[in-house]
Order: C-alpha cells, then sequence, then structure tokens
C-alpha cells in the first residue's frame, strides 16, 4: 500500500463520514461542521486526481463563502430544531429503502457499463492532457477562455442574477426608521426654511 | 492502486448518502439544501475522476459550471428561507402551502 493509496482511502473515509454526520447529526450547526470536512476531504481528493485548481476553487467557494452563509442563516434564524429533529425517526424506513434501491441502481448500472469507442482509461490520473507542459490551473484558463469562453459568461451572469435576487428577496423596508432621503434633501429650497432677520442692536428678537 | 472504480464507488456512496440525507430530513429545509450540496459534491468527483482518468480537460470546466450554479442555488435558497422564516416565524416544509390555490 502506497502512501498515495492511503491518502486516498483516508480523504474517502472523512468524506463518507463528513457526509453520513451532516445527514444525521442533531444540530444543524454541528451538520454544518461535519459538512466543511466533507467538502476539504473532497477537495483532498481532487488534489490526488491532480485537478488543483477545482480543489482550491471548492475550498474558497464552498467552504469559505457559501459554507459561512449556511452558517450564518443557522445561526440567525431562531428556530427549535429538536422539534424538526423528532420525527427523523419516522421517516427512517423510507429513507433507508430509498437509498438502498439507488445504490443498488447505481451497481447495476455499473455492472453493464463500458466505455464507448476511441478512449481509453488510463492507469493514473493526469493534471493535463499530453502534448502540453502547461499546469493544470494554466491549461484549464487556455480552456475556459478560449472554448468556453460563452459558457463562462454565462457563468458570471448567472451569479450576478442570484446576487441581485438574494438581495431583492432579503432586503426589507421598515417602517418606524428614519431614513435619509437624498433627493428631498437636494429639493431643499433655503428660501422656504430659513428666513433672514435683521435685528437691531439693543433690541433683540420680538 | 487507486483506479477509476474506487473514486467512483466513493462518489457513488456519496450520492446516496446525500439522497438518504432529503428523505430523513424531510421537515428541515436548511439539512435538504446541505444534502443537495452533498449530491453536487458527488457529482463533482465523478465528472473530475473521470477527466483525470481520460486525460481531457473538459470535466474540470463542467465542474466549474455545477459550481457556479450550486452557489447560486445556495445563495436564493438561504434568501427564501430567511424571507419566509420572517413572514412564517418557522422553516416547516409542510407549511409552505401558500400557493396552493
Amino acid at each position: 500500500m502506497t502512501v498515495v493509496d492511503f491518502v486516498f482511502f483516508l480523504f474517502a473515509l472523512c468524506l463518507l463520514v463528513g457526509g453520513i454526520f451532516t445527514v444525521v447529526s442533531r444540530s444543524p450547526v454541528h451538520s454544518v461542521l461535519w459538512l466543511i470536512l466533507a467538502f476539504l476531504s473532497g477537495a483532498g481528493l481532487m488534489v490526488l486526481l491532480g485537478a488543483e485548481f477545482v480543489a482550491m476553487l471548492l475550498i474558497i467557494v464552498y467552504v469559505g463563502a457559501v459554507m459561512v452563509l449556511f452558517l450564518f442563516v443557522v445561526m440567525m434564524l431562531d428556530v427549535d430544531f429538536a422539534e424538526l429533529r423528532a420525527e427523523m425517526a419516522k421517516q427512517l424506513p423510507l429513507a433507508l429503502v430509498i437509498g438502498l434501491v439507488l445504490i443498488m441502481q447505481l451497481a447495476m448500472a455499473f455492472g453493464s457499463w463500458e466505455l464507448g469507442g476511441g478512449v481509453a482509461i488510463l492507469d493514473a490520473p493526469v493534471a493535463t492532457p499530453a502534448g502540453t507542459g502547461a499546469h493544470n490551473t494554466a491549461a484549464l484558463g487556455m480552456l475556459i477562455y478560449d472554448r468556453y469562453f460563452l459558457l463562462f459568461q454565462l457563468a458570471g451572469l448567472i451569479l450576478l442574477v442570484a446576487m441581485i435576487g438574494a438581495i431583492v428577496l432579503t432586503m426589507r423596508h421598515r417602517r418606524d426608521i428614519k431614513r435619509q432621503d437624498i433627493l428631498q434633501q437636494m429639493y431643499r429650497d433655503p428660501k422656504k426654511t430659513m428666513e433672514l432677520v435683521d435685528i437691531e442692536p439693543g433690541q433683540g428678537l420680538k | 492502486m487507486v483506479q477509476l472504480e474506487h473514486y467512483l464507488a466513493v462518489a457513488a456512496t456519496l450520492f446516496v448518502i446525500g439522497i438518504f440525507g432529503i428523505f430523513l430530513n424531510r421537515k428541515n429545509v436548511i439539512v435538504i439544501l446541505m444534502s443537495i450540496e452533498l449530491v453536487l459534491l458527488a457529482v463533482n468527483i465523478n465528472l473530475v475522476a473521470f477527466s483525470a482518468y481520460l486525460g481531457d480537460l473538459t470535466g474540470q470546466v463542467f465542474t466549474l459550471f455545477i459550481l457556479t450554479v450550486a452557489a447560486a442555488e445556495a445563495a436564493i435558497g438561504l434568501a427564501i428561507l430567511v424571507c419566509f422564516f420572517r413572514n412564517r416565524g418557522t422553516i416547516r416544509v409542510e407549511d409552505v402551502s401558500n400557493m396552493k390555490g
């Protein structure tokens, strides 16, 4: 058993344990933390496969952004999670049956699976296609910015729409607080709001 | 020696765990969203494994797009959740019946 094999089994074990505890743990905060473990292990598997860029992206985007978002939402919502968890035992048989059926279907599909003509599975994972001397990230960049450029732009558009949607959904206008109205400030007329009074010395205001 | 089949087995198991989680936590939208993330992670591992063992980078490009869509989906889902909780004070899935007609 080589080092690579050992690391693979370690990461795979962490990934599956993280996945299982994400699903069954009592509190959602623990679920998020187990999910972070799962994503870190998944990134480790991708590093083993030579896909460094995707692995780093997984860590930055998922662990750095999405999981923090989950943590914020879980901690900010004041929900009685124990009550939600209480009915988990009732769902368990159905969930087990569906899981078993699904895993059997996947095994059957894998049993009758044949590789299409013209391609061959390599003995070891390669980070970049043969012939190009570039690193994984550079080769991926050339592919994204050349062949898949329009799709890449479309992905950016999806993110923009998601951002606008999330902002619109969660923004709320509260009526009971004071806000700055810039237009009203700009249209304020000094003549209407201010009065110049010429006060005689020694007399004061009447 | 780790082969492609090992990665496929891990990804398939993770996929099934994700689906299992969706059905196990039918009341809890937050954990359902997390289970969906697990399923998408399994798909990503599958794509990257095939990409590495076939010597073709296209699979990793697809992983990028899946990542994008997953991030957008998580953001929108959580925004809807926060909005729903603000209006109803609960996140139980069976209470979501405002649009039932």
